[in-house]
């Protein structure tokens, strides 16, 4: 069996690519598409460890799940936030859209 | 055979996911970001959570990453190649990512993780399921709420306003 510390280095090295990807990226879509990346490393995490330390109970496979449905609201609303601010100023470039800037 | 098939998949995964950051164009992006969820629903496979692995097939790639392509093709003109991809941090933000990766890596290869090492319960799908409907009600209900919730909200954001 695969020893638990390498899913741990294989999440973290997917989660830090997940953040270069939502702190660099100019388009909004690419923002949210780091974020899944990271949300996915915490997926992998999470059944990582439910296999190598309770395997006997399924808390690490339904917090899983739970994440997988935030992940899925949080991109629907965030991608219809993109659609409706591209519609309004013609860009979803995350440098431009500064309404809130203090 | 196991840590060839991780080593395969975590290759596929990781490359990918720096693929689906570092493209110029969004489109494809999103393509690679198809290969990097299929790439982790293999790992899911290999740590023996069948179920979360046709789970991340069917929701991430039948549905986030459908909904990820619709929207990069409803604001089209931000695919055009002459735009820069990075904003003038990326310096910065690479090495704090390299740097963060470096941090996580020596913990988790210091720390001596709790490991029990034990088979998986034959039935652990039918757990799934009655943890769901038994100690894990409330919870699920709340996401149910919250799906709902996001899928009105979601409509109305995104509407046309006359």
């Amino acid at each position: 069996m695969v020893p638990l510390t390498w899913y741990l280095v294989l999440a973290a090295g997917l989660f830090c690519i997940g953040v270069f990807g939502a702190l660099a990226r100019k388009n909004a879509v690419g923002v949210l598409m780091g974020v899944e990346l990271m949300l996915n490393a915490v997926n992998i995490n999470l059944v990582a460890f439910w296999r190598h330390t309770a395997v006997g109970e399924m808390t690490g496979q339904l917090f899983a799940i739970f994440v997988i449905t935030v992940a899925a609201a949080e991109a629907a609303v965030g991608l219809a936030l993109f659609i409706a601010i591209y519609r309004q100023r013609r860009t979803v470039n995350v440098e431009e859209i500064d309404t809130m800037k203090g | 055979m196991q840590p060839v098939i991780f080593a395969l998949l975590a290759l596929i995964t990781l490359g990918a996911a720096a693929m689906v950051v570092t493209t110029r164009n969004l489109l494809r992006a999103a393509l690679w970001l198809i290969l990097a969820f299929f790439g982790i629903a293999g790992i899911f496979i290999l740590l023996n959570a069948e179920f979360l692995a046709v789970a991340q097939i069917l929701i991430y790639v039948g549905a986030i990453a459908t909904l990820v392509i619709f929207a990069i093709m409803l604001t089209r003109n931000m695919m055009d190649p002459s735009q820069p991809r990075f904003n003038e941090q990326w310096g910065v933000v690479g090495g704090f990512a390299a740097l963060l990766f470096v941090v996580l890596a020596a913990i988790v290869t210091r720390v001596t993780w709790p490991v029990a090492a034990g088979d998986v319960p034959a039935d652990t799908i039918q757990r799934l399921g009655s943890d769901f409907v038994g100690p894990y009600v409330v919870p699920f209900e709340v996401a149910s709420v919250l799906l709902v919730v996001a899928m009105v909200g979601a409509i109305i954001i995104a509407r046309e306003r006359e």
